[in-house]
């Protein structure tokens, strides 16, 4: 039992060690790679356009269901007036960065691991090594990049989009007064929690593009799984462990927030 | 005063490589010349393609030394074999070649990541290499829409585009039928006089390999079991050698021998 726990204490730390190593050479090969603004411009407008759909239908349903059961939570204490704040500090504080990020990593991220794992399993990676290019630089650079700008912007639409929603189940059709809406909107939410909203998006969109580019680039190393299977399995990890880490990282940051 | 070149291309000396427990290379020894055209033939399993990797530095060999141009190229020593890697391509068995790319994109790549060519100049190289690989007319399809033989050129032409010194080519005909086989070997003796590179083959197809080849070699049970001129492979009576050069007679012998003793039928 020791032996097993001391085993996989290694394996967890070894992989932690890894992975921070895989993530900051990522960065450092900002300055070594060419046409690098030309390949996140066009990461930007990958994860950017395949999300958006996403995005806008989801940040208007959970602004719709925020509205819905705020008011009925806040009509038990005759404060209607309020749902405004709810629906704007619950978005913007948690919601909005914590569910941009989780479709995000749906869409794009998934995405992301399983192209990279099938271009190891195809020999693309171990090509570009042998001409000299380097893979990080060339593949996974770019789109951690691109995640610095994608993540915040979406969750910013989300949050438009979610205090729409609220609005409309609020006033539209549970009869709140639009104008009483709006003020407690507009007095509710402060420039920190706007900063706290993009710091989060941030780093939940480099946490979780990072982890995805992690587990698809080394879609070999799973020894239980290959060809087609390791690719899935890899695809399958890189959502499940950004997934968790999101939330993990969103705890972190919240109470150093609060 | 300029130094002249050094006469050996590579030099492998006590190469070793194993998976798990089993040895695959066992002390490989091997000196390619500068400008040949150099193939090392095998059965499938020999460890051909574990061996070329080693020296791409793909795989970590376990043990030995490899130079290139006299110069030892050690495996973590990453100036070294980035210099290497600058002079040196790599034809994978399955071409490797960027499925979301197109087959101009693909070529041009190497060119764009690696050198500081204008725009104008890596497109005039790209479609240079393309054409002299009759594939003008391809250029902006995607490599899953081109056949195995123009996929394989495809693969060849992003190979030279940088002009290398050194193109290590592993099983370039693999799963080709003769007619393609022989013009892929065709197309290399082609290339290498043309563009005078040192050619590294591993195949497993004798009969093409000794009429494209200027040296082979023979990798058998983890080491070099022969070495020398094509007309020396033909006419050695050393057993491995007679045993793999052979193999299409023995098969044919063997069938003579079923056919005589199990007779077809005699059909209604």
């Amino acid at each position: 039992m020791l032996t097993w726990l001391g085993r996989q204490t290694l394996c967890a730390v070894t992989e932690i060690g890894d992975f921070s190593l895989f993530t900051a050479k990522s960065f450092c090969c900002v300055a070594k790679t060419k046409g690098l603004a030309k390949r996140v411009a066009r990461a930007v407008h990958e994860q950017g356009t395949v999300c958006l759909p996403v995005i806008l239908i989801v940040g208007v349903f959970t602004g719709l269901v925020l509205g819905l059961q705020g008011y009925h939570v806040l009509s038990r204490f005759g404060s209607q007036g309020l749902l405004g704040t709810l629906v704007s500090l619950s978005l913007v504080r948690e919601m909005a960065p914590v569910l941009a990020a989780l479709m995000l990593i749906g869409q794009a991220g998934s995405a992301f691991a399983a192209e990279l794992g099938i271009q190891r399993n195809t020999e693309q990676i171990v090509a570009l090594e042998t001409m000299g290019v380097n893979s990080l630089g060339y593949l996974v650079t770019p789109r951690l990049l691109a995640a610095l700008v994608v993540f915040p912007i979406q969750t910013a639409l989300f949050v438009i989009l979610g205090i729409c929603g609220g609005g409309l189940s609020g006033s539209l059709l549970l009869g709140v007064d639009s104008g009483v809406y709006w003020s407690a909107v507009h007095r509710a939410v402060e420039a920190g929690d706007l900063s706290q909203c993009f710091i989060k998006s941030a780093i939940f969109g480099l946490l979780a593009m990072s982890t995805c580019a992690y587990q698809g680039f080394h879609a070999d190393r799973n020894s239980s799984a290959i060809g087609a299977r390791a690719v899935s399995a890899c695809t399958t990890r890189a959502v499940v462990l950004s997934s968790i880490l999101v939330l993990v990282a969103d705890y972190m940051i919240s109470s150093f927030f609060v | 005063m300029q130094s002249s070149p050094h006469p050996v291309a590579l030099h492998v000396e006590d190469l070793h490589k194993s998976f798990h427990g089993k040895s695959v290379l066992k002390g490989v020894n091997l000196q390619v010349p500068r400008g040949s055209v150099f193939t090392v033939l095998g059965p499938s399993g020999a460890g051909k393609s574990v061996f070329l990797k080693c020296l791409a530095n793909i795989l970590k060999a376990d043990a030995g030394r490899v130079s290139f141009e006299g110069r030892e190229l050690s495996p973590y020593d990453s100036m070294t074999q980035d210099g290497f890697r600058r002079r040196c391509s790599f034809l994978f068995q399955s071409n490797a070649l960027f499925d979301s790319l197109t087959a101009l994109e693909n070529v041009a790549l190497p060119l764009e990541q690696t050198t500081d060519l204008g725009k104008a100049e890596i497109r005039n190289r790209s479609r240079a290499a393309l054409s002299q690989l009759e594939m003008e007319d391809f250029t902006g399809h995607y490599p899953a829409e081109l056949s195995g033989g123009m996929q394989k050129r495809l693969a060849l032409a992003r190979a030279i585009v940088t002009r290398p010194e050194l193109v290590l080519f592993d099983e370039p005909t693999a799963g080709l039928d003769p007619l393609r086989r022989n013009a892929v070997f065709a197309m290399i003796a082609k290339y290498q006089r043309q563009f005078h590179f040192t050619a590294l083959i591993v195949t497993h197809d004798v009969p093409e390999a000794l009429a494209a080849s200027d040296h082979v070699a023979l990798l058998y049970d983890g080491r070099i079991g022969f070495e020398g001129t094509p007309a020396e492979f033909s006419a050695s009576r050393d057993p491995v050698v007679c045993l793999f050069r052979d193999s299409a007679q023995a098969l044919s012998d063997s069938l003579a021998e079923i056919r005589r003793s199990n007779p077809m039928p005699q059909t209604l």
